[in-house]
């Protein structure tokens, strides 16, 4: 009798045990549960697939461009037997891509079509993420008749040289300034810097003529405003002196050059000669909108090394509305460091959409990038984003070109320059910004490279590294 | 010897009849505790990273991540910075506030009590994230703070900037001080009366009754209530990363920031698993010195 009792106890334990193991599971079951009925209900008539597309919301859901964009596309798509449904992450910019990567590494939450920044599109292509796009490419006209410009293609391009994206926006970058402060400074209105020392020059003569409150010149300097200041401060600069980050004939990674020094030179300058913002509104997090969304507009800054999409911020429903823009506002081609050719520089970044390796209807979310990147909604996009366009075609048409800054910032596209497709760049990316960041606070350029270096070899190996 | 036998019987049955009922909780804290502790140990000697080559495939790295620790000079400023924080708001701020609190409160009337007992919680029951956007709005350039400190005609100062590491330790004082309070309280009514008051009759003064008579007995309260304030502090992350994001540069960069970089934005998961358990060592080895001064 006695032993009856201990068995049914020892049986209730295990069977209470072994269902809090499979608490987990059964929830997940559950949830599968209504989607497969809905699936079983749809067959009598027919079978509806959902493409799932997921992007980057900064919180402000469906009033975001690219939520609305994809909604307006959808209507429109001729082929109804599919369902497209937006699935945003809410996320930072930062973690947005470290979301992805999560969801990217599972069939369960793998989504069908993915934005990708083409600064991480190497390295999910390379952590086998992402669907290769060539062959799909081969028979879509838009992308073999010359449709995309050439140059864009380069950023959607892996390190295996396999396309896997299809990029929709791209941005250039160049120095944003106010002609109501140049003209009081005594500066041309129409300013178009041939070097750096012009363009260090010009600073000078705002602080001292433009009057007490006034930035002389912004540049995202922090570690905290990530990949902005690698791209928009530190690249712009390195890429201008002639060098690059990577070697692409040796494969290797440049730790030590005289344009390195030259590059952090020019921002040690910058703040020693206090030409710079407050440091404690450019070391933080919000230092890009700081400088976009109130210093310019509020005629606190002189000029501002940023990216072309700043103007989006001013359009009646941006962040920070603003349409005297047009007219106050210029861009300048960020000039080369001596002057040399090719005389301005730029770097391109942008967004592509990508199709996971674990997307279970790949064929269907091809046609549908194929559908949604034609010319007509490509321009949507970008107009609606304050993007420049990756397409040549939408690049000539006049209800892009009468947009202000849009036709130069497209122009200089021409000399425009990718950021490595190395899938250890954006390890490499935050030592950038280390590195900046300490020269701003004061280390001398020479040891922050020092540092720089020692970093980066510990990231990438010996074996990967070179001095130039 | 039969009933001598069954009553060994039962007596060894009854030994073991405990186990039964601990079998769900043992089970839960092998599968939620246990496994994911040993996952992680076996993570850190491994390159698992979230995107990149690595993530297509695990590989074993023997010991580089705690090589790649060693000489990373950053992991020697996060461990100093952990110290500090961990030292300046927890074992001084919270526990000496809390204990000051505590003993003025004593003995005083219910409603002054009950008024400053929840003025004090109040930091204590805000989540942590909201306390850090308060404290962040009263510390920011164009804070509360600023705006007393322009009022009496000073200037402006950028205290999130130019005394990070005092702003982050004031605001986890802010936060955290209620749990000691509430702990000491607890402690100092179970001092008996009667023998501080033999004492102020034997001509004790307050400070010779304080540190003779009432430390000395609530002596284990106060280890106790140290470790548990370490292991919380040890492992804050929400507040340093909303109000300083572990800058400037890299003066509030904690071992959980410094995890959290390492894991989530360079995407070396690996090396953050290595950095976690650093951060469960610091933890242990600091639990062992408060356990062990107990028992002295």
């Amino acid at each position: 009798m006695r032993i009856g009792k201990r068995r049914w106890m020892l049986i209730t334990a295990a069977l209470l045990s072994i269902s809090l193991l499979f608490g987990c599971t059964s929830s997940k079951n559950n949830n599968n549960t209504p989607a497969n009925t809905k699936a079983e209900e749809g067959k009598t008539e027919t079978v509806k697939k959902v493409i799932k597309i997921t992007y980057r919301d900064d919180g402000i859901g469906e009033e975001g461009a690219l939520y609305k964009w994809i909604k307006e596309v959808a209507a429109s798509y001729p082929n109804k037997n599919v369902e497209i449904k937006p699935t945003p992450i809410q996320a930072s910019e930062g973690d947005y891509f470290a979301k992805i990567a999560l969801a990217l590494k599972s069939k369960d939450t793998a989504p069908d079509i993915v934005t990708e920044d083409t600064f991480i599109l190497n390295s999910d292509a390379s952590a086998g993420y992402l669907e290769p796009l060539d062959e799909k490419l081969k028979g879509w006209e838009d992308w073999t008749n010359g449709s995309f410009i050439e140059a864009m293609k380069k950023g959607v391009t892996a390190s295996d040289g396999k396309v896997y994206g299809v990029p929709y926006n791209t941005d250039s970058r160049g120095l944003w300034y106010n002609k109501e402060i140049f003209k009081k400074a005594g500066l041309p209105e129409n300013w178009v810097p041939a070097s750096w020392d012009e363009v260090l020059q010009a600073a000078r003569t705002i602080k001292e003529k433009a009057g007490d409150g006034i930035v002389p010149i912004w540049m995202n300097m922090g570690k905290a405003t990530g990949e902005a200041t690698s791209m928009q401060t530190y690249e712009m600069l390195l890429y201008g002196t002639g060098e690059r980050l990577y070697d692409d004939a040796s494969s290797k990674w440049i730790i030590n050059s005289q344009g390195i020094l030259d590059a952090l030179t020019f921002i040690e300058t910058i703040n020693k000669e206090k030409l710079g913002p407050p440091l404690s509104k450019v070391l933080n997090g919000q230092a890009g909108n700081t400088a976009s969304r109130e210093y310019l507009p509020q005629g606190k800054l002189a000029i501002s090394l940023d990216g072309s999409w700043i103007t989006g911020n001013y359009f009646e429903d941006g962040a920070s509305p603003w349409p005297e823009y047009k007219d106050v506002l210029g861009f300048a081609p960020m000039p080369t460091s001596q002057g040399q050719a090719p005389g301005s520089i730029t770097l391109a970044g942008g967004w592509a959409l990508s199709i996971p390796s674990n997307s279970q209807n790949k064929d269907e979310a091809w046609e549908f990038i194929k559908y949604a990147l034609g010319k007509e909604y490509t321009q949507k996009l970008v107009i609606a984003t304050g993007n420049i366009t990756v397409r040549a075609d939408v690049a000539k048409d006049p209800g892009y070109t009468q947009l202000p800054f849009n036709e130069i910032a497209t122009e200089y596209l021409k000399n425009a320059e990718f950021r490595p497709a190395q899938d250890k760049y954006p390890e490499v990316s935050t030592q950038i910004q280390t590195m900046v960041e300490a020269v701003t606070t004061g280390t001398s350029p020479a040891d922050a490279m020092q540092k720089y270096a020692q970093d980066v070899t510990r990231i990438v190996g010996k074996d990967h590294v070179m001095e130039k | 010897m039969s009933s001598l036998a069954g009553n060994v019987l039962y007596k060894k049955r009854k030994t073991y009849t405990w186990l039964y009922f601990l079998i769900p909780s043992i089970a839960i804290m092998l599968v939620f505790f246990v496994y994911p502790i040993l996952l992680t140990f076996f993570y850190s000697f491994t390159n698992l990273a979230l995107t990149g080559e690595a993530a297509k495939e695990l590989k074993f790295v023997g010991i580089s991540n705690y090589v790649r620790m060693f000489e990373d000079p950053t992991v020697r400023v996060s461990i100093w910075n952990t110290l500090v924080f961990l030292i300046g708001s927890a074992v001084i701020g919270q526990q000496v506030l809390g204990f000051l609190i505590a003993l003025l409160m004593k003995r005083k009337n219910k409603l002054f009590r009950r008024v400053v007992g929840t003025i004090v919680l109040a930091g204590w029951v805000t989540p942590e994230i909201v306390c850090a956007l308060c404290l962040y709005s009263f510390f920011g350039d164009e804070g509360t703070l600023n705006a007393i400190v322009t009022s009496f005609g000073f200037t402006e100062v950028a205290w999130l900037f130019t005394v990070p590491m005092l702003t982050i330790i004031l605001a986890n004082i802010w936060h955290g001080t209620a749990f000691s309070m509430l702990v000491f309280q607890a402690a100092l009514d179970d001092v008996p009366t009667e023998i501080e008051e033999a004492a102020v009759v034997d001509g004790a003064s307050r400070w010779q009754v304080l540190t003779r008579i009432t430390l000395p007995y609530i002596k284990d309260t106060i280890t106790t209530n140290m470790m548990l304030v370490t292991l919380q502090t040890l492992g804050v992350f929400g507040l340093i990363y909303a109000m300083t994001g572990g800058g400037p540069g890299t003066s509030t960069t904690t071992l959980p920031i410094f995890m959290y970089n390492q894991a989530f934005v360079n995407y070396q998961l690996g090396y953050g698993t290595a950095i976690s358990l650093l951060l469960l060592m610091i933890g242990v080895v600091l639990s062992l010195f408060y356990i062990r001064s107990m028992k002295e």
